[in-house]
């Protein structure tokens, strides 16, 4: 299988029956989410429910135990997909946002563009600047991530994945490890690309942003989904006790 | 059962207070005053017993001194920096390979390098050496490494230096953190390409101070060679000191060598701990 072939009309992301465990430790039990191409969702729970390890079964960085898992129309799980290709499609960030310490910021946006995309140095640095451009750190493409505070990392990390052209991003708590102060500049970039119309799935604890920019919110507690549906729904009038429960000890 | 004896208190408090009478600031004062006594009083005694004239005679003779140069320079000391450095750089990318063997999830990679680390660390230098010089011929009989003297040594060093380096490499491999590795799959790099643009130039970062130490032990080690039994033109410092110990009958040649060691190996151990406190500073 050398060529994938995208299926527009499936949806963006589809996740059936999944399961995963860590040994004997079974982190999710079974879950299935639908996100549709240019929709936002957004994924809360307490720690340990298993968001991230569900966002990482996406792209893969962890191995499905059972389930099958769909980007686009094409099979995540199936054996002898192309990871590579698939994965330059998929943008991901991460709560510590993991810049390459040892390049610079352009270098940072442009290795995987150049080296995986195969895009000429000067196409790849054209693209680098209109993503820096975009998150607001236009003038800081020769600096190195250890200069930069951690919100604008986090959207240089942004602007990294960005700059892959990805159909979809996958956000792991992007903005956890930041000071409170820094926090919505990184929201106000994420604002700007749900407006644009890409397709997001976000695990975060901003109930705001979630309220605002989710299409939809899906609640996860001990690797199973509990509920999901309308942001404002589910936040303002949650039906199960579980969503109950979690929901009076953040809002 | 008989009831458990009542503890005798220790009177740790009084002892305490009592000897914080003297403060410690005073107290390091008098031990410091003790140890320069010390010093002083065995200086003394080298000083005393020592014959000084013997000692020049047979250390720093000026009419055998000026007979030693400038072949110290022009041949051996310039041998032993072209045998170390061609064996650190062999052993280097030896060293690597070993280290992602030993990362490696293929079990045969891990087993073949973990024994060759093992073996090559665990052996002396100075065996591995004369088993290359003599044992090659022996299992190849009619052939030779390219490269003369320089390639066996290039050889022998190198496979020396390898199975330490690729412990220090693989260790700085581990040492880069896990989402990194991650961030760059998630960007579509195969392992490969993660391993060569992302991972190991930071891993090389990290081990610079170590790997630079182990450029000194080669330095050193390269004075064995010796054992494979040097042209004149291939004589490096140990073999050229050992040479001239003989005709001169007088240790003056050696501490020449010495010396001369030192020229390389004091510059690289300052750029090391010069590198230790920048990262130091860095965290
Ligand atoms: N690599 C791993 N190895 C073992 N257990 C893991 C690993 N990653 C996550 N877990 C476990 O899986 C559970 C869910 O983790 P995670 O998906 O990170 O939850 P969340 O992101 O909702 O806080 C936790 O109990 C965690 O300890
Ligand atoms: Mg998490």
């Amino acid at each position: 299988m050398s060529e994938i072939h995208v299926d527009t009309d499936a949806p963006a992301i589809e996740v059936r029956d999944l399961h995963k465990s860590f040994g004997r430790n079974e982190v999710l039990e079974g879950v299935d989410v639908q996100v549709e191409s240019g929709q936002v969702v957004c994924v809360i729970g307490p720690s340990g429910s298993g968001k991230s390890t569900l966002l990482r079964c996406v792209n893969r960085l962890e191995e499905p135990t059972s389930g099958r898992i769909f980007v686009e129309g094409v099979e995540v799980t199936d054996p002898d997909v192309d990871l590579d290709e698939l994965r330059s499609r998929i943008g991901m960030v991460f709560q510590q946002f993991n810049l390459f310490p040892h390049l610079t910021v352009l270098d940072n946006l442009c290795i995987a563009q150049t080296k995986v995309r195969k895009r000429s140095k000067d196409e790849a640095a054209e693209v680098a600047r209109a993503n820096l451009e975009r998150v607001g750190l236009a003038d800081r493409e020769g600096a190195y991530p250890a200069h930069l505070s951690g919100g604008q990392q986090q959207r240089i990390a942004i602007a990294r994945a960005l700059s892959m052209t990805p159909d979809l991003m996958l956000f792991d708590e992007p903005t956890s490890a930041l000071d409170p102060e820094l926090v919505g500049d990184v929201l106000d970039v994420m604002r700007d690309l749900a407006a644009e119309g890409m397709t997001m799935m976000v695990v975060t604890h901003e109930m705001g942003f979630a309220r605002e920019v989710g299409d939809s919110l899906v609640f996860m507690d001990g690797g199973v989904i509990v509920e999901q549906g309308d942001p404002a729904e589910v936040l303002g009038n949650p039906q199960e006790e579980r969503t109950q429960a979690f929901l009076s000890k953040v809002l | 059962m008989s009831a458990p004896p009542v503890p005798t208190p220790t009177p740790t408090r009084e002892r305490g207070a009592r000897a914080s009478a003297r403060s410690p600031r005073r107290r390091a004062e008098i031990s410091r005053y003790v140890q320069y006594a010390v010093l002083a009083l065995a200086a003394l005694a080298v000083g005393l017993t020592a014959d000084w004239a013997t000692l020049r005679e047979q250390f720093f003779n000026g009419e055998i001194l000026p007979e030693l140069f400038p072949r110290i320079f022009t041949t051996a000391l310039r041998n032993t920096v072209t045998y170390t450095a061609c064996a650190f750089l062999f052993g280097l990318a030896l060293g690597l390979v070993l280290a992602l063997m030993r990362l490696s999830s293929v079990g045969p990679y891990r087993w073949i390098a973990t024994t060759f680390i093992e073996f090559f660390r665990g052996v002396p230098a100075l065996i591995v050496f004369i088993g290359f010089y003599y044992g090659l011929p022996i299992a190849f009989p009619g052939r030779v490494l390219p490269g003369g003297t320089l390639g066996v040594v290039t050889v022998a060093l190198g496979l020396v230096g390898a199975a330490y380096m690729a412990e220090t490499i693989r260790a700085g491999i581990q040492a880069v953190p896990k989402g990194q590795t991650e961030a760059a799959r998630s960007l579509g790099m195969s392992h490969t390409r993660a391993m060569v643009s992302i991972v190991i130039p930071q891993a090389f970062r990290i081990i610079l101070p170590p790997l630079t130490n182990e450029l000194i032990l080669l330095t050193k080690d390269s004075s064995l060679v010796y054992v494979i039994g040097l042209s004149l033109a291939d004589s490096e410092l140990t073999d050229f000191g050992r040479r001239n110990l003989s005709q001169y009958v007088n240790l003056t040649p050696l501490f020449a060598v010495a010396l001369s060691y030192l020229i390389i190996t004091v510059p690289l151990s300052v750029v090391v701990r010069r590198m230790e406190a920048r990262a130091d500073r860095a965290r």
